[in-house]
């Protein structure tokens, strides 16, 4: 439900995962529900600047904030903050499940090392099997054929990095001695920019990476230029099946 | 119940004349201290600023000499961004909204002579004096200061080969760890002052929020701290004598450590926010001559958010590693605690109903602190969001965030106090017109550095990257970051007109009376500048501190001390 609603993000970086529209729906759910409180709060923050500017002979009132009918005026606004956080938590909580909890199967998986200061990303080949000697090793390039459900398996081999996909709104910091999976599914063709968002030295502004996004037909090129082989089809039964609501 | 013995802490000093030396350096009074406190966290804050000044500077324009500091290296960004933030949050906002208000106001305000333990407060200064001094050698060891960001993370905080700043590290950790002990030591004074100390007559209802305020956030600090001075020492260890506890080839685990900073970390901010809540709640008062609209309310907003701020501290960590189903636990802790801040936001600007508003200085910047601070409250709701922040965190946006709480905070709360206690503090009166101009020249250029960098993190801009133009995607948004430079210039030329207002003023100001602002608390009973032990005879108190504009009195104020 989320993804239907209207983008804030969108225009700035494109949305190129299942989930990314989740979680710009979810952006501007809360943009709105924090907005109307915030917009009301301001508004009647500088009327009441406005309103109770002192004036010659006008003297304060004595207000305490002690009885019921007055502070029904911070109580019923603080119950209706309430209802929006829950609203706000539901949607969040669903959004994080979706993306960091539940873990679909995998049609294809790519191993994604941070060192400093460099990715390395390890494809399958043209055997599409991970962890076989026909793997494609790139530094700081990764490829992907779009539609296509990936796990990633996520290493460092020195400090904390962060391994940052801006088009997929995907962030998973990578630890050393850890192996941490999670998944995606790009949407849509194209080239743009991977961040390292974790500080890791020196050479931490310069970890930098580009991703991919291919066709079936340009990935299937793309291997075959690497290994002079032609990679057999990803099985069509192991394609991401609609995803449920 | 408050019964109360003078307090007896400068006997040892006596009431005869001192030296120079012993009255302003070795002093056990509590305004001097404060003082100390005060200017010291001052010095840093300039030194914190200069170094955004320098790398806002090379975020606009990569690569040039900055004028006063010279080209800047990538090591030299990430120690200047470090560092920045180190200072701003440990040794300005610290020093200066719970130390300096806290050690100059209680006394004062409670109606005694000095704090419970003055020597404790002397040597809680000393400390922190010499965690500043270990801190400013580290930015001159070989490798320079420390660079992997205020967090410290291991194994780049631990580990001298992946930091390439192995004696930076050392330094500021230990630099960290000394300003941590100062600090217990200066709240275990406040608490206690507070609660023996007050004067004859003062219930606990009785006593100005501020002070409430202050004392709550030393016990969350007391209560919060433990746990990062141990990892503090374990760090230490891990850098210089071979232990592994974050070390994960060695079967250590870097998280541990983000466990433990952030168990700190996220009390830490209601620790720097609630005195300017309590500063900011002397001053609308005044300047509406208003009661406070639900003082018992606050007060218990206040315990509810203290005890919550000790649960949220792993919505630092969402994407971090930590176990998925942990972030549901966060998530909804996370959006709990802004019911108590929004409860308080919304009760201050209640106070403002029915009021006689007087836009000065002061009052400006109190009421500049509740404009800008809702901004930081309703952005962090983004954050606290697990499911956002797959998105957000270490982007610009959470920069923007937290800088539209900690500048509110700590900046715009010092202003706000300073403006409203100088008379007392100094005896002289600020110029307000001159006020009044740094007022607008910091406000509005703040919103032009801040707003740009919440669309920069929209954007998907990380934090701590020192040349955006190397990414393709990010390279086209250059003038936002040109512009936000450009706003962080003028904000810091206009502090000039704060420095010369704040210096002439102290020459050449307009005398202070006892009370310019015809204000309840007690302090404003005392001489201004009170001497060294306060009162010739201590206050007794017969009322709250917020009687104002009570009905058929001849006086919109009625002082805590006159008899009825």
């Amino acid at each position: 439900m989320l993804e239907r609603l209207p983008s804030m993000i969108d225009g700035l970086v494109p949305a190129a995962s299942t989930y990314a529209r989740d979680i710009d729906g979810l952006f501007t759910l809360i943009f709105v529900s924090v907005g109307i409180w915030f917009v009301a709060s301001q508004v009647i923050f500088f009327w009441l600047i406005f309103r109770f500017r002192k004036r010659e002979g006008v003297p304060a009132q004595y207000i305490a904030g002690e009885q019921k009918s007055e502070k029904k005026w911070i109580t019923y606004p603080h119950l209706a903050v309430l209802v929006f956080d829950v609203v706000i938590v539901v949607a969040a909580v669903r959004v994080w499940y979706d993306v960091k909890q539940a873990l679909p199967e995998p049609q294809q998986t790519v191993r994604v090392i941070g060192q400093q200061w460099a990715w390395t990303f390890v494809h399958p080949g043209p055997d599409r099997i991970l962890d076989t000697p026909d793997d494609i090793a790139k530094v700081n390039e990764l490829h992907l054929e779009v539609d296509t459900l990936y796990h990633y398996k996520l290493e460092s081999k020195d400090v904390l990095h962060s391994f940052s996909v801006p088009v997929f709104r995907l962030k998973q910091d990578a630890i050393p001695g850890r192996v941490i999976t999670g998944w995606f599914t790009p949407t849509r063709t194209g080239e743009w920019d991977i961040q390292c968002a974790e500080i890791c030295g020196i050479g931490h502004g310069l970890m930098g990476a580009r991703i991919h996004i291919e066709t079936p037909a340009q990935h299937a090129a793309w291997i075959q230029q690497q290994t002079g082989q032609s990679p057999t089809p990803i099985v069509a039964a192991a394609r991401p099946q609609a995803r449920e609501e | 119940m408050a019964e109360t013995v003078p307090s007896h802490g400068h006997e040892e000093a006596g009431h005869h004349e001192e030296g120079w030396v012993r009255k302003y350096l070795f002093s056990t009074d509590h305004k001097i201290i404060a003082m100390q406190y005060m200017f010291t966290g001052l010095f840093m804050g300039l030194i914190g600023g200069f170094f955004a000044y320098v790398f806002r500077m090379q975020l606009a324009f990569p690569g040039i000499e900055v004028p006063l500091f010279g080209v800047v290296s990538p090591n030299e960004y990430n120690a200047l961004i470090t560092n920045h933030g180190a200072i701003m949050i440990f040794w300005v906002a610290m020093p200066v909204l719970l130390a300096a208000f806290g050690n100059y106001l209680i006394p004062l305000m409670l109606g005694c002579d000095d704090m419970v333990f003055p020597r404790l407060n002397r040597l809680s200064y000393q400390v922190f004096l010499l965690s500043v001094v270990v801190l400013l050698i580290s930015f001159f060891v070989p490798g320079g200061g420390f660079a992997g960001a205020w967090t410290m993370y291991p194994p780049l905080s631990s580990i001298g080969a992946y930091s390439l700043t192995p004696l930076g590290s050392t330094l500021f950790v230990l630099a960290v760890a000394l300003e941590f002990v100062a600090f217990l030591m200066g709240g275990i004074n406040f608490v206690t002052t507070a609660m023996n100390s007050r004067a004859p007559g003062m219930k606990m209802y009785d006593i100005p929020i501020v002070v409430w305020m202050i004392v709550i956030a030393s016990i969350l600090f007391m209560a919060s701290v433990g746990p990062l001075i141990a990892g503090a020492i374990m760090l230490l260890f891990d850098q210089n004598l071979g232990t592994a506890f974050f070390d994960p080839q060695r079967g250590g685990d870097p998280v541990l450590w983000q466990h433990l900073f952030w168990f700190f970390g996220h009390p830490e901010v209601y620790v720097v926010l609630l005195p300017t809540l309590g500063i900011v709640a002397e001053i609308i008062t005044v300047f509406a001559r208003k009661k406070l609209f639900a003082y018992r309310t606050i007060l218990y907003t206040v315990f509810a958010t203290g005890v919550l701020s000790f649960t949220v501290w792993a919505h630092h960590q969402f994407v971090a590693g930590i176990d998925p189903r942990m972030a549901h636990v966060f998530t909804v802790t996370t959006l709990l605690i802004s019911i108590p801040i929004a409860e308080m936001m919304f009760v201050y600007i209640a106070t403002l109903y029915g009021g006689s508003i007087t836009l000065n200085t002061p009052m400006l910047w109190a009421l500049a602190f509740i404009a800008e601070f809702l901004i930081g409250g309703v952005t962090g709701i983004f954050l606290g969001a697990s499911g956002e922040d797959i998105y957000m965190h270490d982007t610009y946006f959470v920069l923007a965030h937290f800088h539209y709480t900690f500048f509110p905070i700590t900046i715009i709360g010092f202003y706000a106090g300073i403006s409203y206690w100088f008379p007392k503090m100094f005896g002289r009166m600020m110029n307000d017109r001159l006020g009044k101009i740094h007022f607008w020249g910091t406000i509005i250029p703040f919103n032009l550095i801040f707003i740009p960098l919440f669309v920069l993190g929209l954007a998907g801009q990380h934090r701590r990257i020192y040349d955006f133009t190397n990414y393709p995607d990010l390279a086209a948004y250059q003038p936002v970051r040109v512009l936000a430079t450009s706003a962080l210039l003028v904000m810091l030329g206009f502090q000039v007109v704060f420095l010369y207002n704040f210096i002439a003023s102290l020459i050449r100001g307009e005398k202070a009376p006892k009370n310019p602002w015809q204000a309840n608390t007690l302090e404003w009973t005392a001489d201004s500048p009170p001497p060294h032990g306060n009162w010739k005879e201590l206050p007794t108190v017969y009322r709250g501190p917020y009687e104002y504009s009570v009905p058929g009195r001849k006086s919109d104020y009625w002082p805590q001390n006159e008899p009825a």
